[in-house]
């Protein structure tokens, strides 16, 4: 099994500097890219790979890259920005690529710039990400010494500059509109869509918006081809390979490079090695807390866009969080809701004030003084808070475990009304876990 | 007070951006790196040197969790409350920490050793349930005994 994102990367050893990662096949793609082929190619490789983006919404990267002005008329001035923002809970694949193999990434933002003809990139990581930081200004300052960054690289005639960007702390500047907002020095508040960041994005220029994961493998296509790529997804029609997570309580928590479209059994009785001992798989969280729930029904299903999103939910960001029998549901969406309520940014009232209220009818719920007309409350909100109702996905993101947690566990929030107390727990409050 | 090398650093930084305002969350990280946390003076200084209004950059200082307009301890610990750290006891590693320290959430001990506060998802769901302190990543945290060991490196 191929696993080029993660090939020079071993937990027990520093990352490959420049000289290790070109020994290892490092900067060829480069090489390849800025010699031999034209930004045009570059891209239409990409688009004929079918890699399609790891950020969570799963958008055509090739597609993407498409809508950037070229030509004559294009402005001279473009962006591309890696999002490092990797703030969805339950995800922890990105930092994986970026304190790993900090020089894959540095690799994949020169090429990616050279495609859409990017002067300057930005890496934007969020605040806690320091090691991952420090590493990323060493590759930096390692590939400029070398001539990989700086003006007129390997005699191309293409120049980039890259900079790290580091956040401190808000989901919000994970959306690409409000990452913009933010690397600009404003408040992360999204950005009306049209126009496009493709279009007008960083101070009004063409600009960019990807995930690391995402980037990390262009090289590789560059490198061995669409067709090779294409052949790496387990399922038919997808492209590449994913980063695969699984958190909670199972025996090995960790994440892997695995064919896209593997299923979500595998991983979690596989890789991850099952549950504990005296636990059972209840649920899980395909990619993060703003996917759908699932259940042991779907345990068969391959994780790719396509099957994961028949199911009600969404691939996300690959990173499952495993939920156990002994996790009583409604504490579970009152912890969920409570994350999201406390990250809106304000901007529009459903999502400013109907997330804090979702918030309290679960804490209502879980504390015994639920009422029934609470679920009806629920599911409106469901409905007034979905999708293209809001400014931006984030309230949609937060429905979508609400709403998917009222069809699969309804009998979970019925109990804890029509019992007035929470089953889950002992009389003394305590979790029976 | 800003610190003249701090101020180079801020001006250097700006020269990557089109507009120094882009640096504002980064010069409020390196100020507070030296103080702690940013007082009014300070953020009347650095929106004066970046070119913006004081309540601009108020604006962002209340906007990010890792931005303390309040005095905060020597070091400061914040415990992630997220999905996947919050299934695997999370509630028994915040009652440990809260009872160790002697202090809730929003807090600090009362020999200004450590502040404590809460966290969204660190990215280390692997490791949960996890904590930061002063950005140094912990994790899995789960006994008093593994809180004092990480709480002894922290003078
Ligand atoms: C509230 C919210 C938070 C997001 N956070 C992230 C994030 O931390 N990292 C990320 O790559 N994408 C995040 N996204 C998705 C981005 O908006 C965007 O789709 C993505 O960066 C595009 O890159 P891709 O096409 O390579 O996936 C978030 C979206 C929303 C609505
Ligand atoms: S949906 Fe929420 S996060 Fe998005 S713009 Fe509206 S208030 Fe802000
Ligand atoms: S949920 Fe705690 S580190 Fe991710």
């Amino acid at each position: 099994m191929e696993t080029p994102l993660t090939q020079n990367i071993r937990p027990d050893r520093e990352p490959l500097d420049l000289t290790g990662y070109e020994r290892a096949g490092g900067y060829q793609a480069l090489r390849k890219a800025l010699t031999d082929l034209s930004p045009q190619q570059v891209m239409d490789e990409v688009s004929a790979s079918n890699l399609r983006g790891r950020g969570g919404a799963g958008f055509p990267t090739g597609k993407k890259w498409s809508f950037v002005p070229r030509g004559e008329d294009a402005p001279a001035r473009k962006y591309l920005v890696v999002n490092a923002d990797e703030m969805e809970p339950g995800t922890f694949k990105d930092r994986l690529l970026l304190e790993g193999d900090p020089h894959q990434m540095i690799e994949a933002m020169i090429v990616s710039a050279y495609a859409i003809g990017a002067d300057t990139g930005y890496l934007f990581m969020r605040g806690e990400y320091t090691l991952a930081e420090q590493r990323l200004q060493r590759a930096i300052d390692e590939a400029r010494e070398k001539g990989y960054l700086g003006a007129n690289i390997l005699d191309s005639g293409f120049s980039l500059e890259i900079y790290v960007h580091t956040s401190a702390g808000r989901y919000l500047c994970g959306e690409e509109t409000a990452l913009l907002n933010a690397l600009e020095g404003k408040r992360a508040i999204p950005r009306h869509k049209p126009p496009f960041p493709q279009v007008s994005g960083l101070w009004g220029r063409p600009t960019v918006v990807n995930n690391v994961e995402t980037l990390c493998n262009v090289q590789h296509i560059i490198n061995c081809g669409a067709d090779w790529f294409k052949r790496l997804a387990a399922t038919e029609g997808g492209g590449g390979t994913k980063l695969y997570g699984a958190s909670g309580r199972v025996r090995n928590p960790g994440c892997w490079e695995l064919p896209l479209g593997t299923p979500l059994r595998a991983i979690i009785e596989e890789h991850a090695g099952g549950l504990l001992d005296g636990y059972h798989f209840r649920s899980c969280l395909p990619g993060g807390a703003s996917t759908g729930f699932l259940t042991a029904e779907h345990l068969d299903l391959a994780m790719d866009y396509e099957a994961i999103g028949a199911a009600g939910s969404r691939l996300g960001t690959g990173c499952v969080t495993v939920i156990d029998d002994r996790v009583c549901m409604v504490a579970l969406m009152h912890n969920l809701e409570h994350f999201f309520a406390q990250e809106s940014c304000g901007w529009c009232t459903p999502c400013r004030d109907g997330l804090p209220w979702t918030k309290r009818l679960l804490g209502a719920i879980e504390a015994g003084k639920g009422e029934p007309r609470d679920l009806e409350l629920l599911e409106m909100h469901c409905q007034f808070l979905g999708p293209g109702k809001t400014f931006c996905a984030h309230a949609p993101g937060a429905m979508m475990p609400l709403e998917t947690a009222l069809m699969h566990f309804r009998e979970d929030f019925e109990r804890h009304i029509e019992e007035q107390r929470c089953p889950w727990r002992d009389a003394a409050g305590r979790s029976a876990a | 007070m800003l610190d003249p090398k701090d101020i180079e650093a801020i001006r250097a930084e700006a020269r990557h951006y089109e507009d120094p305002k882009a640096v504002g969350v980064d010069a409020m990280k390196l100020a507070q790196k030296r103080q702690g946390w940013i007082d009014d003076d300070t953020l009347h200084q650095l929106a004066e040197l970046l070119g913006m209004s004081a309540t601009e950059l108020e604006g962002l200082a209340t906007f990010y969790n890792l931005i303390y307009r309040q005095p905060v301890g020597r070091h400061v610990i914040h415990v992630c409350d997220s999905v996947s750290c919050w299934v695997c006891d999370y509630d028994a590693l915040r009652e440990a920490l809260k009872r160790r320290l002697g202090i809730d959430f929003g807090e600090t001990t009362k020999d200004g050793r450590f502040t404590l506060l809460p966290i969204v998802c660190l990215g280390a769901c692997d490791r949960a349930p996890t904590l930061l302190v002063d950005g140094d990543l912990h994790g899995p945290v789960t006994d008093a005994d593994g809180i004092d060991q990480i709480l002894q490196r922290y003078e």
